[in-house]
Order: structure tokens, then C-alpha cells, then sequence
């Protein structure tokens, strides 16, 4: 198991809550990352009903669903904004 | 003789920038020079068009359909009580011309749309996108790729924003190497449904125009290949490193000017 920051923004941040949470997880991608997180709860479910609309950032670097997170320290989730 | 560039009496009001080395006289002239083109005249495009019209930027293009309303005002800071139910190029024109009225301030009352975005763009040396809806970004961004115009880009959703530069000319990605899908509706609710924080526009607004600012001098580092985020409700910001995908549909065919 590895332990990672997650953090969300925007509208995933509104439906899950929180601004950042840590997550022990044994996900060896993102898109696994994403399962367990769905799994997790129906706040977590909503924020991923549209996974095609939301973006992530390996440390800091915008990756694929695909990316491996071996030796990731924190994966951020946010979606386009849209206001101006 | 060449027409002088600034206008009898006009060049003081610029002391603060020629001060700075990273502007300077050269810098200042540039500005003077330059043509931006401004999408949106509401929350993002008040802070963004003040202070260009401030800082002097030569000409500036405004477009916007719509009209001032009451609920504008609790943050478009451009307009003002005794506007309500004026064009909002219009407004946004007065008080321009009250900042600054060597700044010639181009109104157009429309709605941008995949026909009118190429003419639109082109003449001008940066296009700032401070629109308030996907679809609308999407098609200046094609308009811009196509143009190889440089895209400076803010958006903003009830307590955050977000900047960047999109320019895949000159090495950074364009809006559809980063958000290469527009989420439904029912994702993405409008500052008419969600709320928006009064003094959020003008933060990411003024990020804006500080990047501006940067891009027409040639000042510091740029946003490309950089998209900030800032959440002001919980005070989290990121800068994540974005890149073009080389199978991008919008700006793969875009070919880097070499430096």
C-alpha cells in the first residue's frame, strides 16, 4: 500500500467536500486511483459520473488516466472551469 | 515625419511602468502598439480591460452580446447602476474612456461564433478569452490556433480559477490538448447557478491582466505550458505543467516558430 495527497477542485471539490484527503491505496494507475475512490462513497461516485470531464496532475504535471502512480506523492483532480 | 506614437501629454501617465526594468520605454512602446482583442466584458473582462485601458495598451477590441444587469454588479466592476440595461460593450467603452481616452476602444455587440471568430481574431497580437461558457471558449481557441494568436485564458467557477496560455505557435498546448472534452451541462453550472465569490473575478481578472501585461512587453516568464489554479475558499493553489498532444485535432498541424 502507498499513501498519496489527493486533491480535488472546483465541482469535484464541492461534491466530495473536501479540498484534499489522504488516500492509503494499492492502485498502480490513475484510473485504478479513480475506482477505488468511487467506490469509496456516493459523494465520491458523483464527483466521478463524468470521469471523460476530469483532469489530473501527478505531481504537479498533467497526465493520462493510464499514468502509473508508482512513487507518486499527490494526484489533483479538477475539471475545465467555465465562468468568467 | 512619422506620427509620434503617444499623444501630446499622454506619456506621464505611464511613469510607473517605464520605471520598472522589465517594462521600461521600450515596454511602453510596445503596449502603445500593441492590439488586444478581449472576449467578454463581464467579471473576467472588467479587472482585464480596466487595467489594459490603464496600462495604455494601443487599441483594444471588446465583444459581448449582452446587456448590464443588477446581479452584474455585485462584482463587474466596469459597469455601474445608471447602465443597467445598456449594451455591455457600451458601459464597458465609457469607462474606458474614463481610465484612459488615448486607448482606442473597439465595441462589438455580438456573440462570437465559429463563423465571426476567424475575422474577429485577426489583426490582433494576443486574444483574451474571458468568456463565460465552454462551447464559446472552444471556438475562439480554433480561431486562435488557426491565426497562431497567442490565447490568454481565465475561467473561473464559484471560490477558484484558473489561468493559462495556450499558444501552440510558440510551444504551448491549446485548450483542447488540456480539456479535450466539454462535460454536460448538469456538470458545469454557470455563475447563474452556482453563485460566484464578488472579488474572485477580479483576482483571476487582474492575474489576467498581469499576464497580459507580461506577453506584450516581453516581461519575466510566461503561463505557457502552465495553468495555475487558485481556490480561494480553502486557499489551495497548484501550478500544473501542461504540454500539446501531438494528436491533438484542434493544433497538431500548428508547426513551433524556432527560436
Amino acid at each position: 500500500m502507498a499513501s498519496v495527497n489527493v486533491l480535488y477542485f472546483a465541482w469535484l471539490r464541492e461534491r466530495i467536500d473536501t479540498p484534499r484527503e489522504r488516500i492509503e491505496t494499492s492502485a498502480t494507475t490513475v484510473g485504478d486511483l479513480v475506482a477505488e475512490l468511487v467506490a469509496r462513497s456516493d459523494r465520491h461516485a458523483a464527483a466521478f459520473a463524468d470521469p471523460a470531464s476530469v483532469r489530473v496532475a501527478l505531481d504537479q504535471e498533467l497526465v493520462d488516466f493510464a499514468a502509473p502512480l508508482a512513487g507518486v506523492a499527490e494526484v489533483a483532480f479538477f475539471p475545465p472551469m467555465t465562468g468568467g | 515625419m512619422a506620427r509620434p506614437l503617444y499623444a501630446e501629454g499622454e506619456l506621464p501617465r505611464y511613469a510607473r511602468h517605464i520605471a520598472l526594468r522589465e517594462i521600461g520605454g521600450p515596454g511602453q512602446a510596445r503596449m502603445k502598439r500593441a492590439s488586444v482583442l478581449v472576449v467578454g466584458a463581464g467579471g473576467l473582462g472588467a479587472p482585464v480591460l480596466m487595467y489594459l485601458a490603464a496600462a495604455g495598451v494601443g487599441r483594444i477590441t471588446v465583444i459581448d452580446d449582452d446587456t448590464v444587469s443588477l446581479s452584474n454588479l455585485q462584482r463587474q466592476v466596469i459597469h455601474a447602476q445608471d447602465r443597467l440595461g445598456m449594451d455591455k460593450v457600451t458601459s464597458a467603452s465609457i469607462s474606458l474612456a474614463g481610465i484612459n481616452p488615448f486607448v482606442a476602444v473597439t465595441p462589438v455587440r455580438a456573440r462570437l461564433d465559429a463563423g465571426t471568430a476567424p475575422a474577429t481574431v485577426a489583426g490582433h497580437d494576443l486574444a483574451i478569452d474571458a468568456t463565460d461558457n465552454l462551447p464559446t471558449r472552444h471556438l475562439l481557441n480554433a480561431a486562435c490556433v488557426e491565426a497562431r494568436v497567442p490565447l490568454l485564458s481565465g475561467a473561473i467557477s464559484q471560490w477558484e480559477g484558473q489561468v493559462t496560455v495556450y499558444d501552440p505557435a510558440r510551444g504551448a498546448p491549446c485548450l483542447s490538448c488540456v480539456f479535450p472534452t466539454i462535460p454536460p451541462d448538469d456538470l458545469v453550472p454557470s455563475c447563474a447557478a452556482a453563485g460566484v465569490m464578488g472579488a474572485l473575478p477580479g483576482i483571476v481578472g487582474s492575474m489576467m491582466a498581469a499576464e497580459a501585461i507580461k506577453l506584450l512587453t516581453g516581461a519575466g516568464r510566461s503561463l505557457r505550458g502552465r495553468l495555475l489554479m487558485q481556490d480561494i475558499l480553502w486557499g489551495e493553489g497548484r501550478e500544473i505543467a501542461v504540454r500539446r498532444r501531438p494528436d491533438c485535432p484542434v493544433c497538431a498541424a500548428i508547426e513551433e516558430e524556432t527560436a
